[in-house]
C-alpha cells in the first residue's frame, strides 16, 4: 500500500505550530510506517507535489504567502489550516490595526536605530499585503485545527482520523485552553 | 456590592451614573477625560467602571460630535441612509467625522422606534420624524445658521400614535387608579389569582406567565422587591411601548404599583431606552400626578405600609440592555452585560435583591385584569395566549401603525387590516423572530404558533430580501455585547459572509459556511441575542434558498478580498511594478 503524503509549511507564523507537531514525540515513528512527507521543514523540497495533506502554519502577511498556500491548495486532497494565525491571523494579525505604511515607515524609516532609513524595494522580497488575512479568505480549507499551537495530542489525533478514513473530530478536552 | 441609588426613588435619580454620562455629553459633546476621575470620586464607583460604561453605550463619545449631532435611523422599514448620504453632502461632512467647524456630525444608528413614521432620525437625542429630502435643504440651512432646536418647525418632532385597530386595552376606558383601587379593595392574594386566572403571559417577547413569575419573587424573602418596567424597545420594528409610554402611561405605572402591592415592593424602576428621551417629561408628570393622587408614595389609597415610587432611568443606546439581566447591570450604572442564569431576578435581580421585570405592555395588561377579572380576559385569544396583543406594523403597506388584536389572528388578516396584501414576506418578532412567505401566511400569531413581542415588518415583492437579512445581520454584529466569544466574534463573521454573497463574490462554500457557523453561534451563545442572531440568514436559506442562489458564483471559491489591490501601498512605497509585485 502506499504511503499517504503529507506537506507542510509555516507562511506569517512562528513554527511554533511545526513544534508542536513533533511533540508528538515516539508516535511519529508509528506514523511514518503510513505517511511520507512532502515539502516540509523535515525535507527541504522546495515545491509540493500531489499529497493528501497539506497541513498550512500561519497566516498571510505577502505575495508570497499566497503564492505558497495556492500550491499547497493546488496539490492538496485536504488542506488543513493549523493554529490560531492560520484560522484567525493571530500575532502578526495584530499589525491590522495600523496602515501597512504606518508598518513599515517604523520599521524602515522611523524606528529606534535605524541607520540609512528607506523602505526597501528589492523585487527578491515578497510585498507585504495591506492586512494580514487567515487562510480561508483565499483559499478554501477542508478543515481547522485550533490552537496556539495545537497540541501534540491534537495532531495526532487529526491525523489519526484522516488515516482511519474517520471525519476528524477533537474531544472538547482538546479545545479547552485554560 | 454595587452602591444603591438615592433612596428617595421618585426623582428622577441625577445620581445614576448614566445620567451623569448624559448631561456631560451633551454639554461638552463628548465625555471630557478630565472630568471621568472626579465624576468616579463622586459616585463612589471605581474609575474603570465608569470608562467601561462610556465605552459601552453608543451616545457615549470620546471625542466631540458636532454641536448638531444627527443620527439616522437604519432599519429597513424607515431606514433613510440616501437622506443620510444626501445630507452629508448638503453639509460637507463624512457620516461619523465632525465636521472641522464642530458644527455637524452625522451617522447611522439602529431603529430608534419610529418605523410607522420614518425616516426617522435623532437630532441632539430628540426624535425628528417623517423626514423627507425635500426638507433637507432646510434642515442644512438651520444646522448651518446654528439655528437652536426648539426654534426648528415643531412638526418635524410631532410623533403620532397612529393607533389603526384598538382592542382590549387600547379601547380604555378606565380612569386613573381604577386598578388600584380594585386591587386594595380585592387584596394582594386576590389581585394574583386573577393574574393567573387570566393567564397572562409576558409581552416582551419570551411569553413567560406572569403570575408565576410574581408569585417566585413574592416568595423569596429578602430587604428589599423591586419592580422594573423594560421600556427598553430595541427589537427593530417595535413601537408599541412607546405608544403605551405616550398615551397610557399612568396604566403602565398602575401597573408597576399593582406588581409591588403583590411582591411588597417600594421602588421600582421604568427604565427608558434613550430614543425614546422626548417621552421623560411627560411621564414624570404622570408620576407627579400620580403622587397628588396618593396612587404613588406612602400609604396609597391610605392603605397603611403600601408605599411605592417609582423612578426613570434613562438608557443611552445598547439594544442588549432590553434583555432583562442586562437591563439590571445597566440599572446598576454597569455595562449592559447578561447575567449568568440561574439564578434568575426573580430572586437575584437589582442589587441582588428579587426582582420583577416586566415589559410595559404586561404591566398595562395586569391593570385590565385587576378591574375586568381574569375571566373577561381568559375570553379572548387562543388556548395558549390568552388577551389581546398591540402589534407594531411596518414596512410596505399603506397604513402602518399599532394594531391591537386578540392573540390568534392570522398574518394574512393582519396584513389585509393594514394594506400589506402584496407582501412577499414577513418579518415576526423583529429579526431576534420568524421570516415567513406568502406559503405560512395563514399562520396564527399566538404563542403556539408565531411569537411575537409585536414587530411586523412587511416586504413588497420590490424588496430585495439579502439586503433585508443583511441589514439585520449587521444590526446584530453592531449591537453584540461582546462578552462571549460565539456571539462576539461570529456575527461580525456571519456578517462578512452575507456581505460577500451580496455583493456577488460568494459561492457555495461561502453559503455553507455560514449555515454552518450560523447554527454555532445560534447554540454556543451565551444569551438571547447570539442564539437568534443567525435566524434572519438561516430562514431566509430555508424559505427563500433562490435569493442566495441567483447571488452566487458557478465556481468552487473565490477570495474575500482583490489581492492585487492589496498590494497597492506596497507598490507605491517600493515604486516596483515587476510580474512579482501583482497577484492575480
Ligand atoms: C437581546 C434581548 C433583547 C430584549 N429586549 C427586550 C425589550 O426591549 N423589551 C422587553 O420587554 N423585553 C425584552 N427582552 C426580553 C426580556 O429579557 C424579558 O424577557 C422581558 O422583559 C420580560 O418581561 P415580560 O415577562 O413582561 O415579557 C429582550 C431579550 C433579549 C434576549
Ligand atoms: S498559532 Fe501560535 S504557535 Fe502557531 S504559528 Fe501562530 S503564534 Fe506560532
Ligand atoms: S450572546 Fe452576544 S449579546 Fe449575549 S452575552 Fe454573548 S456577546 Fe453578549
Ligand atoms: S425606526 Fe425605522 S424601522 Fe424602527
Amino acid at each position: 500500500m502506499s504511503k499517504i503524503r503529507i506537506a507542510t509549511t509555516s507562511l506569517a507564523g512562528c513554527f511554533g505550530c511545526h513544534m508542536s507537531f513533533l511533540d508528538m514525540d515516539e508516535r511519529l515513528v508509528g506514523l511514518l510506517e503510513y505517511v511520507e512527507f512532502d515539502r516540509s521543514p523535515l525535507t527541504d523540497i522546495k515545491h509540493c507535489q500531489p499529497c493528501d495533506i497539506g497541513l498550512v502554519e500561519g497566516g498571510l502577511c505577502n505575495a508570497e504567502n499566497v503564492h505558497v498556500l495556492r500550491e499547497f491548495r493546488q496539490q492538496c486532497k485536504i488542506l488543513i489550516a493549523v493554529g490560531a494565525c492560520a484560522i484567525n491571523g493571530g500575532v502578526p494579525a495584530m499589525r491590522n490595526h495600523y496602515t501597512v505604511q504606518e508598518c513599515l515607515e517604523e520599521a524602515y524609516l522611523n524606528g529606534v536605530g535605524v541607520d540609512n532609513p528607506m523602505i526597501p524595494s528589492d523585487p527578491e522580497l515578497p510585498l507585504l499585503l495591506s492586512k494580514v488575512h487567515p487562510l480561508h479568505e483565499v483559499v478554501r480549507v477542508d478543515y481547522y485545527l485550533p490552537g496556539c499551537p495545537p497540541s501534540g495530542d491534537a495532531f495526532f489525533t487529526i491525523l489519526s482520523d484522516l488515516l482511519a478514513g474517520k471525519e476528524p473530530s477533537l474531544p472538547k478536552a482538546m479545545l479547552h485552553y485554560d | 456590592m454595587p452602591k444603591s441609588l438615592s433612596s428617595g426613588a421618585g426623582q428622577q435619580p441625577h445620581d445614576h451614573l448614566l445620567h451623569r454620562l448624559h448631561d456631560l455629553q451633551s454639554r461638552f459633546l463628548h465625555i471630557p477625560p478630565l472630568e471621568i476621575a472626579p465624576l468616579a470620586t463622586e459616585l463612589d464607583l471605581p474609575v474603570s467602571q465608569v470608562e467601561s460604561v462610556i465605552d459601552f453605550y453608543s451616545f457615549f463619545h470620546r471625542s466631540p460630535r458636532g454641536r448638531f449631532d444627527i443620527l439616522f435611523s437604519n432599519c429597513t422599514s424607515c431606514g433613510g441612509l440616501t437622506l443620510m448620504q444626501q445630507l452629508c453632502g448638503l453639509l460637507g461632512v463624512q457620516p461619523g467625522v465632525t465636521r472641522a467647524d464642530g458644527m455637524v456630525s452625522i451617522d447611522q444608528t439602529s431603529c430608534v422606534g419610529m418605523c410607522d413614521q420614518g425616516a426617522a432620525v435623532l437630532v441632539n437625542g430628540r426624535t425628528l420624524v417623517r423626514l423627507t429630502a425635500a426638507q433637507l435643504p432646510h434642515l442644512a440651512q438651520l444646522v448651518n445658521t446654528a439655528t437652536p432646536l426648539d426654534e426648528w418647525p415643531a412638526d418635524w418632532f410631532a410623533v403620532q400614535d397612529n393607533i389603526r385597530h384598538a382592542g382590549l386595552l387600547l379601547n380604555d376606558t378606565l380612569s386613573a387608579g381604577d386598578g388600584l383601587r380594585a386591587a386594595v379593595q380585592a387584596g394582594a392574594d386576590q389581585l394574583l389569582a386573577e393574574i393567573r386566572q387570566a393567564s397572562l403571559r409576558g409581552r416582551g417577547g419570551a411569553g413567560f406567565p406572569t403570575a408565576m413569575k410574581w408569585q417566585f419573587c413574592r416568595d423569596a424573602t429578602a430587604p428589599e422587591h423591586y419592580v422594573v418596567c423594560n421600556a427598553d424597545e430595541g427589537e427593530p420594528g417595535t413601537f408599541k411601548d412607546r405608544v403605551l409610554l405616550h398615551s397610557y402611561a399612568q396604566q403602565v405605572f398602575e401597573g408597576m404599583a399593582l406588581c409591588a402591592y403583590v411582591i411588597k415592593a417600594q421602588h421600582g424602576f421604568l427604565y427608558l431606552r434613550g430614543e425614546y428621551r422626548y417621552l421623560v417629561p411627560s411621564l414624570e408628570a404622570t408620576l407627579d400626578a400620580m403622587r397628588t393622587a396618593n396612587l404613588l408614595g406612602e400609604n396609597i389609597l391610605n392603605q397603611p405600609g403600601f408605599n411605592f415610587d417609582i423612578s426613570i432611568v434613562l438608557g443611552a443606546g445598547a439594544y442588549i440592555c432590553g434583555e432583562e439581566s442586562a437591563l439590571l447591570e445597566s440599572l446598576e450604572q454597569k455595562r449592559g452585560v447578561p447575567r449568568v442564569r440561574p439564578p434568575f431576578p426573580v430572586t437575584h435581580g437589582y442589587l441582588g435583591q428579587p426582582t420583577v421585570v416586566d415589559n410595559v405592555e404586561t404591566l398595562v395588561a395586569a391593570v385590565h385584569i385587576a378591574v375586568h377579572g381574569g375571566e373577561w380576559f381568559r375570553a379572548h385569544g387562543t388556548a395558549q395566549s390568552a388577551g389581546s396583543k398591540v402589534f407594531s406594523v411596518s414596512g410596505d403597506c399603506t397604513a402602518p401603525g399599532i394594531y391591537e388584536y386578540p392573540f390568534g389572528i392570522s398574518v394574512q388578516d393582519l396584513l389585509e387590516a393594514c394594506g400589506g396584501q402584496d407582501a412577499q414576506a414577513v418579518q415576526i418578532g423583529g429579526p431576534s423572530g420568524t421570516l415567513i412567505g406568502r406559503a405560512e401566511f395563514g399562520r396564527k400569531l399566538a404563542f403556539e404558533d408565531l411569537a411575537t413581542g409585536g414587530s411586523i415588518m412587511i416586504y413588497s415583492a420590490q424588496r430585495d430580501l439579502l439586503a433585508v437579512v443583511r441589514n439585520f445581520t449587521h444590526f446584530f454584529a453592531h449591537e453584540s455585547c461582546g462578552f462571549c466569544t460565539p456571539c462576539r466574534v461570529g456575527t461580525p463573521l456571519l456578517r462578512k459572509y452575507l456581505d460577500k454573497i451580496a455583493s456577488g463574490h460568494g459561492t457555495v462554500y461561502d453559503r455553507e459556511e455560514m449555515a454552518r457557523l450560523g447554527k454555532l453561534v445560534k447554540r454556543r451563545s451565551h444569551c438571547g441575542l447570539g442564539q437568534t442572531a443567525a435566524n434572519p440568514l438561516l430562514d431566509l436559506l430555508a424559505k427563500f434558498p433562490q435569493v442566495y442562489a441567483e447571488r452566487l458564483l458557478h465556481q468552487d471559491y473565490e477570495p474575500f478580498f482583490n489581492l492585487d489591490a492589496a498590494l497597492t501601498t506596497t507598490r507605491e512605497l517600493t515604486h516596483r511594478d515587476d510580474a512579482e509585485a501583482h497577484l492575480s
